[in-house]
């Protein structure tokens, strides 16, 4: 490739250009939002001018200074966001834990049975990946109603883990697939039984799989919209739909603001879960292209 | 022995994925169910009844719910069509009805996003494999942004900028040179921002994909192609798109079902005056006050029933992939 990587220089500066332009595409609105997110709502939304929002002139007008606070004051302490960030935390972490311990188990079962079950979760986790989870939702709704599981926090992870679970199961099968089977037999051959060799050979270099998996799962929870605005009360809120009840009542107060603030405090985590897990997403992601 | 120990996993996954499908069945007999449900308030009431005993479904009604005015609209349609002046007239009193204009913007949304955004995933792709390695890292990193990001959220911030108020929003209406336009009250302007941002949503997906593609083309044959006189773009004709084919059925196959349940981006750009989708017909069902779970509950059959008819191809192919032994 050292000669074929030689290009002329318009290809060159065709190419950079167009990276650059998807670059500012896709990060100046985060940028944007998160510069916004310190002012009033007079300069996020400026009318007069544009260069406002930069400035903060009406923001240095009505609050003295060019950066405020006040839109995640008025989000967190007023309208009672820890609360549904608190949701959040759980949610996830319930969520995770179940079903990575169970996608484990059972994924490495599947991976060293001999029937061919990884077609059907193949099959089962596309039909729940196709399927919009709020058609699934308004089939939970009535029995939920009937016994009385509506609004709680744990109904809500329970149904979130079923539709997470042959998703993880399929990723996890796939990856136990990957450790060669030699690794596990020669620890029954030295006296292991099945479980501890599951446990002393398979845990050890099982890490980076149950990883990207988790992170799966995570996002799922952390992202789902439909479920959780359908299935809790709003006490239970967690962060995606309580931001989507600011908008409700927000927008007629004013106060976009709160709004704003509960959009940074959203993707924040998201952010930093970016840095720290790059490699492991893009790895995700294209397993299941590689191998088809 | 060991059998026992293989058992005893396996039967905790059976029991788990007798618990989904036990799961599904319930959903099918919910759905189901709603045929028969014509008094949405009578759920409240049978709610404190015993449990499941006394029909909790309400009525047997058939399949008049799907027949009526807000799904397949058969009356509508029929009179509609009785009474056509030409295509566009019936195209026009088709949209009136809720679940066709549903129908059509979910269509319209999947045709143009999905090839858009392997295109545009394509050449971010290239562009970063064959020429600025050095912004690999950063274009990586900033690409996922959009894709990670809550699509309520990522929505969200693309809406406030398109406001009329916001960046965008005067932007748009300095190049239109008119000061009253405003995406918000446009019907094929909202259209296209959804469109936007779902590809702005999704191109990094199929980048991603394709990039890890680029890193598996033989360089052989790249050098081949050189040595017989291929220029670059017929080496990307001949030698990379080839090798990219199985990739792209792969995205597109993600791409067609995610595209499909457009969501999310509707509620936040509050775009239902001018497009809806199927999946935002049943939240809206769902979310009022009335809690329409027999209507719900009918256009989400409909809606799998486009899936399944979306997905068959697809379904097929794995099953004959699957069926010969490996």
């Amino acid at each position: 490739m050292s000669k074929a990587s030689a290009r002329s220089p318009s290809v060159k500066a065709l190419a950079y250009g167009f990276l650059i332009f998807w670059l500012i595409l896709a990060a100046f609105p985060f940028l944007w939002t998160l510069w916004g997110s310190f002012k009033v709502e007079g300069d996020f939304f400026s009318k007069a001018d544009w260069a406002n929002s930069i400035f903060g002139t009406l923001t240095q007008v009505e609050t003295g200074g060019s950066f405020t606070g006040d839109g995640y004051y008025g989000a967190w302490v007023q309208e009672e966001f820890w609360r549904a960030a608190l949701n959040t935390l759980i949610v996830c972490v319930f969520v995770v834990t179940i079903s990575l311990t169970c996608g484990t188990l059972g994924g490495y079962a599947l991976s060293r049975s001999t029937y061919r079950y990884a077609f059907w979760f193949l099959f089962f986790a596309l039909i729940f990946r196709a399927m919009p989870p709020i058609t699934l939702v308004s089939g939970y709704l009535l029995p939920f109603f009937e016994w009385n599981l509506w609004g709680r926090l744990s109904t809500t992870i329970v149904v979130l883990v079923a539709i997470n679970q042959p998703f993880t199961l399929w990723m996890l099968h796939a990856f136990f697939k990957n450790i060669p089977k030699d690794l596990d037999e020669s620890a029954m051959v030295d006296g292991c039984t099945r479980f501890q060799a599951f446990r002393h050979v398979i845990i050890p270099v099982m890490w980076p799989g149950v990883i990207t998996t988790g992170l799966f799962s995570f996002l799922l929870a952390y992202n789902d919209f439909a479920v959780t605005a359908m299935l809790l009360s709003t006490e239970n809120q967690t962060m995606v739909p309580k931001l989507a009840s600011f908008l409700g009542t927000t927008q007629t107060k004013g106060n976009v603001m709160f709004a704003v603030a509960a959009v940074v405090s959203v993707t924040a985590p998201l952010f930093v879960m970016i840095i720290f897990f790059q490699k492991q997403i893009v790895s995700g992601l294209t397993a299941g292209a590689v191998k088809g | 022995m060991m059998l026992l120990f293989i058992a005893f996993p396996i039967v905790s996954v059976v029991t788990q994925s007798l618990y989904q499908a036990h799961d599904q069945v319930v959903i099918e007999v919910e759905n189901c169910g709603p045929f028969g449900c014509t008094q949405e308030t009578s759920v409240d009431t049978n709610a404190t009844a015993a449990l499941r005993a006394a029909q909790p479904l309400g009525q047997w009604a058939g399949l008049s719910i799907y027949k009526d005015r807000n799904h397949l609209a058969f009356d509508e349609v029929g009179a509609a069509w009785a009474n056509r002046s030409g295509v566009s007239d019936f195209g026009k009193s088709l949209m009136n009805l809720p679940f066709y204009r549903a129908m059509a913007f979910t269509l319209t949304y999947t045709a143009v996003v999905t090839p858009l955004t392997i295109i545009l995933g394509f050449f971010i792709a290239i562009a970063v494999n064959a020429v600025a390695r050095a912004l690999k890292g950063p274009t990586i990193f900033f690409s996922l942004l959009p894709m990670i990001v809550t699509p309520l959220v990522g929505s969200l911030i693309l809406f406030w900028m398109v406001d009329a108020r916001g960046i965008l929003g005067t932007g748009l209406q300095w190049l239109a040179d008119d000061p009253t336009l405003s995406v918000k009250a446009s019907t094929p302007l909202m259209w296209i921002m959804l469109m936007v941002y779902g590809v702005w949503h999704a191109a990094p997906f199929a980048f991603i994909v394709y990039y890890a593609g680029l890193q598996t083309v033989n360089t052989d044959t790249l050098e081949a192609a050189m040595i017989d006189g291929a220029s670059r773009w017929q080496r990307i004709r001949y030698v990379v798109i080839p090798h990219l084919v199985p990739l792209t059925t792969f995205v597109a196959l993600i791409q067609l079902m995610d595209n499909f349940r457009v969501f999310e981006p509707i509620v936040s750009f509050s775009a239902q005056a001018h497009a809806t989708s199927l999946s935002y017909a049943i939240y809206n069902d769902l979310g009022g006050e009335t809690r329409l779970l027999s209507s719900a509950a009918a256009t989400s059959v409909l809606t799998i029933i486009g899936v399944a008819i979306l997905l068959s191809p697809v379904l097929v192919r794995t099953w004959r992939d699957f069926g010969t032994p490996r």
